[in-house]
């Protein structure tokens, strides 16, 4: 099963670091997306662009997890060279995750 | 009870649409109307055009809106608040007034916060840390502008002394939404949970339509209703500090508990220590109950006293990017592509420049996520795809020169290339640090029409 399949994602920018808020459609999906949707595995899927460090926060009232991820942006918006320079894409990867 | 209702007519950006903002006006009966219009790197431009023209330097959308509000204040009675004076409130205010009289709009006090900027401040804060790097602000060399994130309070203090119009520069954009909650309803700073709404307001409320289905809309997964008459928000907020979340009745696009949920925590990093000048804020228990359609009750906000430092963005040049783009169709687009980016790297070995970085993108293949992702993602085989080289360097020339080896790709390269386009670019970049709010001094300044 894909993250996409039960989860919707946003995903913002702050200088160098990215951040990718995790939302289940169905709030039973929560426990599921916290036991497997670590902060290990979101840095491993990225290690070719996050550069820093893989943070979870745990919004238990929303029933949604928030991803920070460290230098992955290439030097933040205004200096960047990806086209993506915002990596506003970035959250529509992981909800190709296979979970 | 006292209950006041806020309207975003603009999120972030210089420029936004402006039918959604008449339609908050018209069919919102909104008390405020807030045009939140600048993105990190937006004063730093408008500094730039200032040197050219010194009656510039301001929101781009100023005249147009202004031509359009002004008539409709009269008309509906809110008021505006709004960053729209970016690097040069004075001459925003200057326009305002040459408006209102072509229009012959009278009747309106303006207020102008001046004092975001601290340029001429900078050598006392040669030692502080870049937020971005270990290296102290002197490393940084070309600093173009620099600007104190102000915070509610000169909006509170203008609206308390009988603004209609509050014309800011910098100012964090949460601020311009807690300004006049904190002028209707006077809370100290002390009531942690209503200073914690307030600011749940100015966070949801900033970037305008996403908080109605703007940036959501996933065909089959989140459709969003009419998205090209997306109506843009309203928060209502009464004297207890309850807050709801609807938009214009007939306008496009919806107001859910999923978006909101996604919008709380967008360009978050630890929701319970959300910092900004008026007060940390903590997210952490915030809840939302969808309570009609299109109306969403948020509760649970609260905050913690403010630092003593305000957050300063400094903008400074940092050599240049070029960027050449071309195209190749067909199967075998991929290796023709391939072979283009070698030829291009092995030709910059002749011409003997090296940039200082580099990147190969492939659009249409791997240039969002890179290639562990993208061939995870990734199934069959391309019909056409995009190469792209970025470069960065010390001089406008070298980056010239580089990407001057893909404008040749046509004659010179694999076959059937095609649109080849090519920039080279300034880069003015943004750091930040943070200095001590005792520093800083902003002011007030009248204008009566």
């Amino acid at each position: 099963m894909k993250l996409k399949e039960i989860a919707h994602l946003r995903t913002g920018d702050k200088g160098n670091a990215c951040n990718i808020c995790v939302i289940p459609y169905d709030e039973k999906d929560y426990p599921l997306i916290k036991e497997r949707l670590t902060a290990e595995r979101v840095a491993e899927y990225y290690q070719d662009i996050c550069r820093g460090t893989v943070t979870r926060y745990e919004i238990d009232t929303l029933c949604a997890v928030n991803f920070v991820l460290t230098k992955a942006l290439g030097g933040g918006v205004t200096r960047s060279l990806c086209q993506d320079r915002h990596g506003k894409s970035l959250g529509m990867a992981l909800a190709e995750m296979e979970l | 009870m006292k209950k006041i209702r806020i309207g975003c007519g603009s999120g972030g950006c210089s420029y936004e649409r402006l039918e959604p903002a008449i339609e908050l006006v018209e069919k919102g009966n909104i008390d405020y109307l807030i045009f939140e219009c600048l993105a990190e790197r937006t004063i730093a431009e408008a500094q730039r055009k200032k040197i050219d023209d010194p009656e510039t330097g301001y929101n781009p959308m100023l005249e147009e809106r202004m031509r359009i509000f002004l008539p409709l204040m009269k008309k509906h009675g809110f008021k505006i608040v709004s960053n729209m004076g970016a690097a040069n409130t004075p001459a925003a205010i200057r326009k305002i007034l040459s408006i209102a009289r072509e229009e012959g709009i009278t009747g309106l006090k303006i207020a102008s916060v001046i004092g975001d900027d601290i340029t001429k401040m900078l050598p006392m804060y040669a030692d502080m840390p870049l937020w971005d790097s270990t290296q102290p602000l002197s490393t940084l060399e070309h600093i173009t502008s620099a600007n104190v994130y102000l915070g509610a309070d000169a909006i509170t203090e203008a609206l308390d002394q009988g603004a209609d119009i509050v014309i800011t520069g910098r100012i964090a954009d949460p601020s311009l939404f807690v300004g006049p909650i904190l002028h209707e309803f006077h809370w100290d700073y002390s009531e942690r949970d209503k200073i914690g709404q307030a600011l749940l307001v100015g966070h949801m409320m900033e970037c305008c339509a996403q908080l109605t289905g703007g940036y959501y809309a996933d065909p089959g997964y989140k459709d969003v209703p009419d998205l090209h008459r997306l109506g843009h928000p309203i928060a209502q907020i009464d004297e207890e500090a309850n807050v709801l979340f609807t938009k214009p009745e007939g306008s496009g696009g919806m107001v859910c508990v999923d978006i909101c949920k996604e919008q709380l925590l967008y360009e978050i990093g630890d929701p319970t220590y959300y910092i900004t000048p008026d007060a940390i804020a903590d997210f952490g228990h915030v809840c939302f109950r969808q309570a009609g359609k299109d109306v969403v009750i948020a509760s649970g906000a609260t905050s913690h006293p403010a630092t003593d430092t305000y957050k300063v963005n400094i903008s400074y040049l940092d050599g240049f990017i070029g960027v050449g783009e071309i195209s190749f169709g067909g199967t075998n687009a991929r290796n023709r592509a391939v072979l283009a980016a070698d030829t291009i790297q092995k030709r910059w070995q002749i011409i003997g420049i090296t940039p200082q970085e580099y990147r190969i993108d492939y659009i249409g293949h791997n240039s969002l996520y890179g290639d562990t992702i993208s061939e995870h993602i990734h199934q069959g085989s391309f019909s056409e795809i995009r190469l792209r080289i970025a470069v960065r360097t010390k001089t406008r020339s070298d980056a010239s020169r580089l990407i001057r080896e893909v404008q040749c790709m046509y004659i010179n390269g694999p076959a059937g290339s095609a649109g080849i386009e090519c920039t080279v670019k300034p880069v003015l970049a943004v750091e930040n640090i943070l200095v001590p709010k005792t520093d800083v001094n902003y002011h007030i300044c009248w204008e009566e029409i």
